[in-house]
């Protein structure tokens, strides 16, 4: 048989911009403004933070721009202070800016602990409402001009007004975005109000949008490029509708942050995709009733954090040896232990790649931008389905909580078929030895096949068996599944020429193209590969895609340098690495890894 | 349980040509007669059937049957069969284990498999003790019995499965007895037929490290009032007998736990994609 592996898709690096939209970065101007605009809207409870930061976002897409929001919100479980972190583009983003542009407070309580995450600087607006006092010293010593505005005063103004829709209006104003675009986001979400509600609502953005005249200084958008077609989209929706794309019928669930989202997701999708969800009493559960599914011949998934994974390890080796293929999305979060569960890292890497007890081959995928989500977990899923293995696709809080506007990812081909035995096929061996490794697997209700799916050593009927020959025959046979294919060009992305490289994964891929793009902009021959297929790894394609290359930067958003150390592990490298790791919780800046890879470049 | 298949299968065609590893004398060969005897007295077929273990002695048992197996992991056995079940409801699905596999490391899924109430049997080979290991106590084990990992006894007090069965929600809940091969293939009929959860506890002798269960034979005893489908009646009785009351003690009315799987429908990754299309 053939198993197709790769992602026949041209369009892959459809949802990134061109080189040529990063020549300009956020703080150049093109055509009558900025390509990138970046803020921040911050408050207490109750508020409405997060509703004016999702209606920006909205107005934004309808205006015809890409955007990415992040929210941060205080330790508690509902209400407390929160925080919508924005930018918007004139092309797709993938990740955060250096700084952001504006923070507009609707109030101060507590504002003040969000510092490390909303950056400002000397040419930053911080603008808030008098009647609530003083902005927190933290942000005036970033340098930021303070100014105010009196929301709740102008709100009141208006029946019906709202102190965070004057915000909005403000936003709006310093965005450049038009009214038309916010009052269709505002119409769609007051679909049953209307009337008061609305004119209050519209009256209230107005009168923000007024007061936006009055800050010249910020520099407004860009007209946007032409509208393509384009999604509104988080991560782990795309990642749960990559898996339905890729087949994935039925799902086990048990929540945890940040991985709860997809796993909702799922629940009504399936029911229109003919699935079906189960939650589970626990991550055990959840684990081993997607092998049963699977078992049953239903591509089947499970999405987690980093915890939950930890508990499905063991099963996860039973899926490698019985040969039964499942994915489970980690949507990575700060560990160990409960850690930052709210917050992004990339510290389960490790586990991922070997974590499972005995010598247990698997795949090991990372998308890595928000669109990419979807894609990602389409392929690991028509590969587990192929070679019938468990895949673990690794994204990240970043990715998953993020509401991110793409443009509408090409459809790609279905591929990667489980291979089925024919009933009553004379002399079946579940496990036989083929070349690819792949042998045919019967499916219940199949007659002629029977057999008995195992965790225990076997031989190539599955019998059990504690024989040297047949335990090396199988490894052999488990391992040659994931050698012997050729995975295509999507293994990475590589863009650009150089000596000097930015080698990434993940949610870092966004910060470092930024970078890679503003070194070229400085004249710097670089190069970008960010890698997709982390296991099985791929040295010759690595050294490949090295070749020319001194020294390479390594980013990534752990600790402990355990992208480094896989790398060191994994693959002959032509060229000196040079680490830049760093743990969570805050996103790496472009402006870090670009000086870094400056410093690099002159080392 | 399904529409029966056409009679052609007798309890012979079952069983695999795996020689059983377990040690002479072992309850487990009558239980696996018996679920063979069952399968073929409710004419289905081989391919039809899928026999769900976890590990453990008794959890040997899929391989030594004809029909679909998995041999999971310790403990999860529940979980394995209720995924597959779920998502194949055409299956008759049987869970078989241990006390060890299936009150132990398995406990909370056997009590979230008799809340969820999926129609499958979840057969239990009970023999208060870890054979596989070679002798420790399990959570049916009695507090005074002297281990090498527990001398002089664990000292704590024994499970029982029945009662937590009931008061989880099992939907049918019956002890057997090994030593009863008809008795007990009967009754695992009856449980697949059930709908929802059924629980079958068979009294499962251990003749290698708990010889002394050779005497059960003399203990078993049919019981002497008929099954009830009042849970509080039931616990009453199961929890004021001797141990050894052999029988269906609870066939209860809950409807299956299934999950709507939804239809394909027409277009249906568009109207997905509308959620997110601008």
């Amino acid at each position: 048989m053939t198993v197709r592996c790769g992602l026949s898709c041209s369009g892959w690096r459809h949802s990134y911009c061109r080189t040529e939209d990063f020549l300009n970065n956020s703080d150049s101007f093109d055509a009558g403004g900025v390509r990138s605009v970046s803020i921040a809207l911050a408050g207490s409870g109750g508020a409405g933070v997060m509703t004016a930061a999702n209606l920006l976002l909205e107005a934004a897409a309808r205006a015809g721009y890409y955007g990415l929001m992040t929210r941060t919100s205080g330790p508690q479980i509902r209400g407390g202070e929160a925080a919508g972190l924005l930018r918007i583009a004139t092309h797709p983003v993938h990740g955060q800016d250096d700084r952001f542009d504006a923070l507009v407070a609707i109030d101060w309580q507590n504002v003040g602990r969000f510092a490390a995450e909303i950056a400002l600087g000397p040419n930053s607006l911080l603008v808030g409402d008098p009647a609530q006092g003083d902005p927190p010293e933290v942000y005036v010593k970033m340098g930021a001009s303070a100014a105010t505005v009196p929301f709740k005063q102008t709100a009141k103004g208006f029946p019906g007004g709202w102190p965070n829709m004057v915000a909005l209006g403000l936003l709006a104003g310093l965005v450049g975005l038009p009214f038309e675009a916010l009052k269709g986001a505002v119409e769609k979400s007051l679909k049953k109000g209307g009337g008061d509600a609305l004119a209050g609502t519209l009256a209230s953005i107005k009168a923000g949008m007024t007061e936006a005249g009055r800050f010249t200084s910020m520099k407004r958008l860009a007209p946007p490029s032409a509208p393509s077609r384009r999604w509104l989209i988080t991560g782990n929706q795309a990642a749960g509708y990559g898996a339905i794309r890729g087949g994935v019928r039925f799902v086990a669930a048990y929540p945890i942050t940040p991985g709860t989202e997809l796993l909702e997701f799922m629940a009504p999708a399936l029911s229109k995709a003919g699935g079906v969800l189960v939650q589970a009493e626990d991550e055990l559960a959840s684990i081993n009733m997607i092998l049963g599914a699977s078992f049953g011949g239903v591509p089947s998934l499970t999405a987690t954090s980093g915890p939950g994974l930890a508990l499905m390890i063991e099963a996860l080796g039973l899926g490698v040896a019985s040969e039964t293929p499942v994915v489970v999305v980690d949507v990575m979060r700060g560990g160990p232990s409960t850690g930052i569960p709210t917050k992004s890292e990339q510290s389960d890497l490790s586990i991922a790649l070997y974590g499972l007890h005995g010598d247990a081959p698997h795949l090991v995928l990372a998308p890595n931008s928000v669109a990419d989500c979807l894609r990602t977990t389409q392929w690991a899923t028509r590969l587990a389905e192929g070679l019938q293995v468990p895949a673990i696709v690794l994204s990240d809080q970043f990715f998953g909580q993020a509401r991110a506007i793409v443009e509408q990812p090409e459809a790609t081909e279905p591929g990667g078929e489980r291979l089925r035995a024919a009933a009553n096929t004379t002399g079946y061996k579940r496990y036989a030895l083929t070349p690819s490794g792949v042998s045919p697997m019967a499916i219940p209700g199949t007659p002629g096949v029977t057999y008995t799916a195992d965790g225990l050593t076997h031989n190539e009927f599955g019998t059990p068996s504690s024989q040297a020959a047949d335990h090396i025959a199988q490894m052999d046979k488990r391992l040659r599944k994931l050698t012997s294919v050729d995975y295509g060009e999507d293994w990475a992305d590589v863009e650009g020429e150089g000596e000097i490289a930015i080698l990434t994964w993940g949610s870092c891929t966004g910060p470092a193209r930024e970078a890679y793009e503003r070194a070229r902009a400085d004249g710097i021959q670089a190069k970008l590969i960010s890698m997709r297929l982390l296991s099985p790894a791929q040295p010759e394609k690595l050294a490949a895609a090295l070749s020319g290359v001194k020294r390479a930067l390594v980013v990534e958003q752990t600790h402990s340098a355990q992208f480094v150390r896989y790398l060191r592990a994994e693959y002959e490298l032509p060229c000196r690495l040079v680490a830049f790791n760093r743990a969570g919780p805050l996103p790496l800046r472009p402006a870090d890894i670009h000086s870094e890879l400056l410093r690099v470049s002159r080392s | 349980m399904n529409a029966p298949d056409v009679a052609a299968f007798k309890p012979q065609d079952f069983k695999s040509d795996t020689k059983p590893v377990w040690c002479p004398g072992c309850g487990d060969y009558s239980v696996l007669s018996s679920i063979t005897k069952s399968l073929a007295a409710l004419e289905l077929r081989p391919e039809n059937v899928a026999v769900i273990s976890g590990i453990g002695c008794s959890s040997r048992i899929p391989a030594y049957t004809t029909c679909y197996g998995f041999h999971g992991v310790h403990g999860r056995a529940l979980a394995l069969g209720t995924g597959l079940k779920v998502a194949r409801p055409d299956l008759t699905v049987l869970v078989t284990g241990g006390d060890g596999d299936g009150y132990s490391i398995g406990g909370n899924h056997f009590m979230h498999a008799c809340r969820r109430n999926v129609d499958l049997t979840y057969i239990v080979m009970d023999n208060h003790v870890y054979g596989m290991t070679k002798g420790q106590a399990s959570p049916t084990t009695e507090p005074d019995w002297s281990s090498k990992l527990s001398p002089g006894g664990t000292g704590v007090r024994t499970f029982h499965p029945l009662v937590i069965a009931l008061a989880a929600g099992a939907n049918f809940v019956a002890r057997a007895f090994s030593g009863d091969p008809n008795g007990t293939a009967a009754i695992i009929s009856q449980a697949v037929r059930h709908p929802g959860f059924s629980f079958v506890e068979v009294l499962s002798p251990c003749v290698t490290f708990r010889p002394e269960q050779r005497n059960w034979k003399e203990l078993a005893h049919a019981a002497s009032v008929a099954q009830t489908d009042d849970p509080v009646r039931a616990a009453h009785r199961v929890m004021t007998d001797d141990g050894f009351n052999i029988g269906v003690l609870y066939a209860g009315k809950r409807t299956p736990y299934q999950p709507p799987v939804g239809k394909s429908l027409d277009g249906a990754m568009e109207k997905i994609e509308k959620e997110f299309l601008l």
